[in-house]
């Protein structure tokens, strides 16, 4: 079993709470993380922030031929995601009538398990999202 | 003013299989039980995200800080590790400070109630401002056991606190009954558990009415004294027959009344119910919960509805929420709650 948990640990913020970084110089939001403001460079000023619940789908695919390890979930919906605050995030989307999956759709933030490695391994939490009316 | 309910939040899985398709594929009835059907979680969904899910929307609809939030217990029969805990999960996915109180709990389908009772207690005792007790299962059951017709998922987060302005509900009483009473079980390595088929309606009953009438006897309560009535419900008939026996008007069960269109939500079955009961529930009007866990025990709990619930309720009722369904055939469910082997 490969030991995992500890890098894992570490993303615990980003795919639990979606946290990112806000730049006060330029008022723009990034997900993930960034350690500079691509805007900005030395006169950026970065603050770790909650990126909000809601956004909506921008683009969409469907996946037949999935990563290793998502093999029994395939075919699933992939999405990126543009959150109220401008920030970008590609995610799953779950709970969804494939009808109302499409571009413009607003969707919201689910807690979902994301991966399992085995049943000795640590289970990987994180965000999904869902279509809402 | 006394130390209550100042949140409460539901979660209801979107799949939902009939009984009758159960009934289809072992060509068995299950009509006595009175469930129509049940909800399935995902295949990626476990007690664990079920109990954030009950909470975060707790959070968002009585805007909670999850930040004030000093004790975490979440109750399950169906924790997702055997060693780790789901309550260290649920609060880092709701945003807590690390500053908080945290359990496990585990006594069939009244773990979720115990913890009420322990933020009660931490409440009375000023050692925190906000407690989360949660009661969350994705219950399993074999393959053509009686106990796959309601074997079912859900939770429910009820947040403790006693500000003036948040409290909807007074925990004006609770007290428990319990005793050594093994009708249901699970063993380390078993992945189903096991029970004693017509004992544990005995086990029920014996629980759920002496720990009802206990509250009567220490409050001085009587049966007509309550507006509304929340009973486990192990199926739809248990909590009927219980409120019949201590007196109480059948249409005060009803509202809280889940299990025919959700199933056995075990931890979650009497929180569920006491959620829909404060959906409706006017100021001044007295509620009596009843739980069971078999192994056996019952909490029982008499609450007082406040003004604030006038202002602060859940956005969408429990009734409206299990209307969001997607039904699933008898091949699907076993796929998603994992009963074939890859
Ligand atoms: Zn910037």
């Amino acid at each position: 079993m490969q030991n995992t948990a500890p890098l894992n640990w570490r993303r615990f913020p980003e795919r639990y709470l979606l946290r990112g970084s806000y730049c006060e110089t330029c008022k723009q939001a990034f997900f993930p993380s960034r350690a500079i403001c691509p805007n900005c460079r030395r006169k950026g000023k970065l603050i770790s922030i909650e990126m909000p619940r809601t956004g909506k789908i921008i683009s969409y695919t469907r996946v037949h031929v999935p990563p290793e390890g998502f093999k029994n979930e395939a075919p699933y919906y992939l999405a990126i995601i543009e959150l109220e605050n401008g920030a970008k995030v590609l995610s799953q989307i779950v709970d969804s009538d494939p009808e109302k999956i499409k571009i413009g759709a607003k969707v919201k933030k689910v807690f979902r398990r994301i991966a399992e490695p085995d049943e000795y391994g640590t289970i990987t939490y994180g965000y999904k999202f869902k279509v809402v009316e | 003013m006394e130390a209550g309910i100042v949140a409460y939040g539901v979660y209801i899985p979107k799949l939902r299989i009939k009984v009758s398709e159960i009934e289809r594929v072992w060509e068995k009835s299950a009509s006595g039980l009175g469930v129509i059907e049940k909800a399935v979680a995902a295949s990626d969904e476990d007690a664990c995200t079920l109990a954030v899910q009950a909470a975060r929307v707790a959070c968002e609809d009585f805007c909670i800080d999850p930040k004030r939030i000093n004790a975490v217990y979440v109750g399950s029969e169906s924790h997702p590790y055997a060693v780790n805990p789901t309550a260290s999960i649920v609060a880092e996915a709701l945003g807590t400070s690390n500053k908080y109180f945290a359990v496990d709990m585990e006594f069939a389908c009244k773990a979720g109630t115990a913890g009420l009772q322990v933020c009660y207690a931490l409440k009375k005792a000023k050692m925190i401002d906000i407690g989360l007790a949660i009661g969350s299962d994705t219950a399993q059951s074999k393959p053509n056991d009686p106990l796959e017709f309601t074997a079912a998922s859900g939770a429910a987060a009820f947040f403790i606190g006693d500000s003036k302005e948040e409290v909807i509900a007074e925990i004006e009483h609770t007290c428990s009954y319990t005793s050594d009473m093994p009708d249901f079980w699970r063993r380390p390595k078993a992945e189903f558990p096991e029970h004693t088929g017509r004992f544990t309606g005995e086990a029920y009953f014996k629980h759920v009415i002496s720990a009802a009438k206990m509250l009567m006897e220490e409050t001085g309560y009587k049966a007509s004294d309550f507006s509304y009535a929340v009973f486990h419900q192990p199926n739809g008939k248990f909590p009927l027959k219980a409120a019949k026996i201590l007196g109480i008007d059948l249409e005060r069960v009803k509202q809280g009344l889940l299990c025919p269109y959700i199933g056995n939500t075990y931890s979650a079955s009497t929180l569920i119910g006491l959620a829909s009961v404060l959906d409706v529930a006017k100021p001044n009007e007295k509620v009596l919960a009843v739980s069971y866990g078999s192994g056996a025990g019952s909490d029982a709990f008499v609450l007082n509805i406040t003004d604030n619930i006038l202002h602060r309720r859940a956005k969408v009722k429990v009734w409206d929420k299990i209307k969001e369904k997607q039904y699933i055939d008898y091949a699907l469910y076993v796929k998603h709650r994992r009963k074939i082997k890859l």
